[in-house]
Order: C-alpha cells, then structure tokens, then sequence
C-alpha cells in the first residue's frame, strides 16, 4: 500500500494573508517527490476536525478582523479537537496568527484579554499603536542548522516553562525581540512567525515535519533525499540578505 | 507675501528639476516636490487651487497609473490641458513636482481656465491629498493585499480611505468599483454624489471556480457573512451579494455589457454610461485593464465630459511606462507587463494563458507557449516581503510556457515559486536584469515575443535596459 498522510488545513479562507500556502504547497510537492500522498482538508469556520484521522494540522496567519472571527470557532468548534491531536502526536504548524491563537491568550493594546487554545505554554502582548512592529527578514538557529524567513507582528510573545523555544535569533526580533527567542516547539507542535513562506526556503524543516508525521503514523520516518540545490541556494540568499557578516551555527 | 514665496519655490523645485536630470539622477519626479515644500509649505494646496477646473484624483491597489493615464487622455480630448503626475510619482511630493513644473517663474499657472489636475495618489497619501487638493472628482479602482510590510493590512487601508472620505465636502463626486465589494461599500461612507462603475458581461466570469486564492473581501463587514458571487471575474471582484444582510453589487452607471479580449489585443468594450453608449477599444490585455478603462470613463463621466471625447481619448491610449509596453528589440518583440502584487500578477498570468477571460476561444488566439521572464525585487517600493509570490496561481502556466527565466533580486525565490508550481525554470539564474534579458532574447526565437513580468523597482531597470538597446525615450521625456 503507498503511505499516505492527511493533513487539516485550519481557516485556509481567512488566514491565508501571507503566503502562508506555499507551506502546503511544499509539504505536498515533497511528500509527492517520495511517492508519499498527502491530502489536504481544508477546514473553514463551522466544519468539525476529526483528531483521530489528521496526520498534520497547518494554520496561516491573517489580518486582525480574520482573525477575530476565527478565535471564537476555534475555541467553541475545534478546540476540544485540536488539544486531543496535540496530545496524540499530530504534527502542528501555526504561523503568525496561528502561533497566537494556539498560545494562551492574546492582550491587545486596550480591552479584555483574547483567550487562546492553550496549546502552547505561550502568550502575546500587543504594546499598543505606537511599539515597532517588527518587520524584516530573520535567520534563526535551529537544530545546528538555520531557518529564514520573513516576519510582519505587532504583538510580542513570551514563553512559560512548559515550551521550548523552536529556533535562536541570528537576525531580527523572533518572539518579542528581546530574549532571543523565536516561535515554541512542544512535542510534535510548532509555532513560528516566519513567512515567506516557510518551508519551501528550509527544505530541511520541511522533511523534519513530514519525517515526524511518518514515523507516528507508520513507525519509520525515513525519508528519501532530494535535489534540493535551489531549496538551500534560496535558504542562502535570505542568510546573506538578512544578515551581512559571516555567521557560525 | 505669499506670492514671492511660492514663486521662489516653483522656481527651486524647476531647478532642482532640472539639475536632478542633467546629473542623471532619474526622471527629476520627486526630489523637485521636497524641495518646494521645503520652500513653501502648502505650496500643492496654493497652485491645485490655480486649476481652471480643479482635480480628479486616482486612488487604488492596482490600475492607477493606467487609469489616471487613460483620464488625461480623455481630457486632452475633451479640451482640457492636464497636469498629470505621469511619471507614476504619486506620493505629495510627486503631485507638488508636478504642479510646479505646470506653473511658470511667477507661481501661476498658465492658461489656467483650460487646466485640469489628473493625480494618481498611493492608497495611504490619499487623505493628505484630498484635504491639500480639494477634488472634484475621487476614484477608487480597487482594494486587495499589497506590500503588506509597508501599508499594515489591508483593512487599515480601507479604514484610512473611509475616514477620508467622511472629511470630504460634499459637492465632491466619488467614482467607485461595484464589482469590488471592499470598495463599492466605501458608499457608505460618502456625502456626495457616486458613480458606479462594473462589468455585466457574465462571459468575462472565471469558469468553474471559486475565487482566487488572492481575494481579500470576502466577508461582508456588516454581518459577517461571507459573499455569494453568481460571477466570480478576478480577485474578489464580481457580482457578489451577502447571503445575511441582503447587500449586494450596487447597479453601475458606467458598465460594460460586452468585452472582447482578443489575445493579441486590442481589448473591446461595450459599455452604458449616463452620457450614452461607449464603444472602448484598448490596446492592451487582460481583464483588469478592461476596469482601468471603466474606472476612467466614468471619472470622466463625472467631470462632465461627453461620449465622443471619452471614445476618442481611450483610442489615443498609449500604455503608461513599463505597465504594458512593446519594443522591437534585436529582431524580437519584447512585452514588458508590470505585476506587483498577487492580484495583478494572477491577472497578467490569466491574459497570458486565456484567450478571453477563461470562456472563450478566439480565433486569433496563438498557440499558448509564451516565453516568460519574471523579475522579482525586494526594494522598498516592491516590498520587502517576497512572501507574496506563493499567493500566486503560477500553477495555470503549466503547458502554456516556453522559454521560463527568473530573475531580479530575488531570483532565487521566484525559480523555486516556479518549481513548486510544477514547472521547469531555466537554471542558468542571473539577477542582474541586463544579462538575463539578453540570455531571454538569445533564446527567444527571431520573430518570437518575449513577455517580460516585472515588479515596479525591476520595472524601471528593465525599461531603461530596453530604451538604450531598442531606443525608446525615458519616461520623464514623454508627453
């Protein structure tokens, strides 16, 4: 039988403001390329996610309205579902806004707290209209090796002691530019705010989720190499253009 | 006093002019405007005011240096002198630049009861100009996602563009898209009088398909809702309704019943306007110019302006700067087509694979090889971000290209875009626009046509590559 995977694609209609599809688009071509079929469902406001079936869960990231009007399906409709996912070993990557919603909570500059999924041991903090938003290309460490992309937040966020940061600044501001950090790692669960998109530039991340999703699911996550020479020549490129003198990981 | 000081700094900004060119500094566009306004502030506000019959301004995503071009050809036909920011300069200080270079060394403005101002303005400068300039006329041409590192979302842009519109006076007529609902629902936001204006030809519509990945409005701001389209024509644009709260697609004015989008062009337009019927003939692809044509009819329907001169400026169109442009080059005919957001760009891929908005065949149709140069730059007026390449539906060129290079900055990222679309870019990469428009052309047949795609800072090089081999002016020479 050919191995196949499922992933659940979250909101692809509203938090889809960034580029944050050329993730799916990735994920899909690479599982492809190892003659591995990943399908896609893409799930909208009001339609269920069933944990037992999904194998990856994706969410982009969008602008405040959308995002408002997700927060409230998530938390009602598919909070309990995602939770048991997480918990189960589902393989999870939110950008952006998704990272936020899937945090704890959400402070805006003024009024109430946003209340999050919970997910991650994470929170966010908007410091208000007149704070930098923090903008510009990143390069971080990440397992001996560097991820890049593009961030675009206004809001900050903190980790508490349950996560683990998923990558080091190298280049740009990450979490809440001040401690280093950048996105959170618990589990197979993986918040970041790098666009770009993401995974088409960090081709190894790219295997490292779908190697994840492979082994939960079929017991061996080995994967075949591929030719990716314009992949890291890519990656390459966003290292120099984010950062201008040598660097050492 | 203050006619000795605007005299002085219409003067300053002529030599600042004129210096900026003779040092090769570019096209003299912007820097004169800063310097005005350095001399004499409010300087634009004083001399729009000199405007025999005051200003309509263009604002927008996509299409406003075509639109604002296609209004100043329509006056010109109606009588009119325009000053125009033709250069595509449509921050303050390019519409102050412009303004001086109209006035002569005492500050006014000659034969001013002849005068017409015709302004692009970027999406987040329109406030400031419409309070300096005091329009008669405002045109929106649409709203989608663009450089999202520069403007914020693009809700902030819709709440800057209505926040504006509260502040207008009355008396000003706002020409409005129908068919964008993020900007049809300005309506509700204006004082005055409104021009609609949209396309009923149903055959333009997107066969088969939900919107593009690229729609931005798709949820009704009143009820939360999401749109129904019984048309779906590009982007989020088309005959939409809410299925909660009843708002739908406002009757247009200024609507096209019948388009023709011949793939070698030039497009055709039947349209119903308040001053008759318009036959449009455009010499340029794809669906969105067909709105560009639209928008500045029915500016020009706004100013008053008759059918006869309407149809004839249209006609006399000549394609703004590196927005859709033909050169003979090296035995080889180069199309340069400016794309510089998702929208745009899907729209450019579209005219490229269709023969007519997805529906139908035309007889004139090529076969659909293209050979196809993308140029993708991260300068600040591209935006920084290149993220926005993998909201494009590149997927639509598979079996459709030739030749397929990438290059600009960029390159890299762009390749990769093409390659996770399933296609099979060139190899050879080369970021420097020169080199690789001369790889392009060794490798475009004699005879054939290379269409070269780029974004707006890429745009600019490619274009005075092509005026030094294929001798065109550069475009701060053009009329």
């Amino acid at each position: 039988m050919e191995p196949g995977l499922r992933l659940a694609h979250l909101y692809p209609k509203q938090m889809n403001l960034y580029g944050d599809r050329g993730n799916i688009l990735c994920l899909r071509r690479r599982c492809a390329a190892r003659g591995i079929e990943l399908a896609v469902d893409e799930l909208e406001v009001g339609e269920p996610l069933d944990p037992t079936v999904c194998d990856l869960i994706f969410m982009g990231g969008a602008q405040d309205r959308e995002q408002q009007r997700v927060a409230a399906d998530l938390l009602a409709a598919k909070g309990d579902a995602v939770r048991r996912a997480v918990d189960a070993g589902v393989v999870v990557l939110a950008v952006c806004g998704g990272y936020q919603l899937l945090g704890r909570y959400y402070r805006p500059a003024a009024g109430e707290d946003l209340p999050g999924l919970g997910v991650f041991d994470a929170w966010t903090v908007h410091p208000g209209p007149a704070a930098k938003r923090f903008i510009g290309n990143v390069v971080v460490r990440w397992q001996g090796a560097t991820l890049v992309g593009f961030e675009n937040h206004g809001g900050r966020t903190f980790l508490g002691p349950a996560a683990r940061p998923l990558a080091r600044v190298i280049a740009g501001y990450g979490n809440n530019g001040r401690d280093g950090t950048e996105g959170v790692a618990q589990a197979n669960a993986f918040g970041t705010y790098l666009h770009g998109s993401l995974l088409p530039k960090n081709p190894r991340f790219a295997d490292h989720l779908i190697a994840l999703a492979l082994a939960r699911k079929y017991g061996r996550g080995e994967l075949a190499p591929l030719d990716d020479t314009l992949e890291e020549r890519a990656h390459a490129e966003a290292v120099r253009l984010a950062v201008k003198k040598p660097i050492f990981v | 006093m203050a006619g000795v000081r605007t005299a002085a700094a219409v003067s300053a900004a002529k030599l600042a002019a004129a210096l900026s060119r003779r040092l090769g500094l570019g096209g003299g566009t912007a820097l004169p405007g800063l310097v005005a306004e350095a001399v004499a502030p409010g300087l634009a506000a004083r001399l729009a005011a000199e405007l025999g019959h005051g200003c309509l301004l263009v604002t927008g995503t996509n299409g406003k240096t075509t639109t604002a071009r296609l209004v100043r050809d329509i006056a010109r036909a109606a009588g009119y002198l325009p000053v125009t920011n033709s250069a595509g300069s449509n921050m303050m200080r390019g519409i102050t630049a412009a303004l001086s270079e109209a006035a002569d060394s005492q500050g006014r403005i000659p034969l001013r009861e002849r005068r017409l101002g015709v302004f692009e303005v970027d999406e987040a400068t329109l406030p400031e100009a419409a309070a300096a300039l005091s329009p008669r006329v405002i045109v929106f041409t649409n709203l989608f996602r663009d450089q999202l590192d520069r403007y914020g979302e693009v809700d902030s842009v819709a709440a800057l563009w209505r926040e504006a519109l509260g502040n207008l006076s009355p008396a000003v007529t706002v020409v409005l898209n129908a068919d964008d609902p993020g900007v049809a629902g300005l309506a509700a936001a204006c004082h005055g009088p409104i021009v609609f204006f949209g396309v009923a030809d149903a055959d333009c519509a997107l066969l088969g398909k939900g919107l593009e990945h690229a729609a931005d409005a798709r949820w009704c701001p009143a009820c939360g809702r999401e749109y129904a389209y019984s048309a779906v024509f590009y982007g989020h644009v088309g005959r939409w309704a809410c299925p909660g709260c009843g708002r739908s697609r406002p009757a247009a004015q200024v609507e096209a019943v019948r388009v023709e989008q011949p793939a070698a062009g030039p497009l055709g337009v039947l349209a119903t306007t308040p001053v008759g019927r318009l036959e449009l003939s455009l010499p340029l692809i794809g669906l969105y110019n067909v709105y560009n044509a639209l928008a500045a009819a029915a500016g020009a329907v706004a100013l008053g302006v008759e059918a006869a001169a309407i149809q004839e400026g249209v006609s006399s169109f000549t394609a703004a700067f590196g927005r859709q442009e033909r050169f003979e080059v090296r035995g080889r005919e180069v199309q340069t087509i400016l794309a510089k957001n998702p929208a745009g760009l899907n729209q450019v891929l579209r005219a490229l694979v269709a023969d007519c908005g997805g529906s139908k065949p035309s007889a004139t149709s090529e076969p659909g090889h293209r050979n196809l140069l993308f140029l993708l730059n991260d300068d600040i007026a591209d935006g920084r971000d290149v993220s926005w390449i993998w909201d494009v539906d590149f997927e639509m060129l598979a079996g459709h290209t030739g030749l397929l290079l990438a290059s600009g900055r960029r390159a890299v990222d762009m390749a990769l875009r093409l390659k996770y679309a399933g296609l099979d870019p060139d190899p050879v990469l080369e970021s420097n626009p020169e080199r690789a428009l001369a790889r392009a052309l060794s490798l475009t047949p004699a005879g054939g046509t290379l269409y070269v795609v780029p974004t707006y800072t890429a745009m600019l090089q490619v274009r005075r590559i092509l005026a030094r081999w294929g001798h065109r002016p550069q475009f701060w020479e053009e009329t």
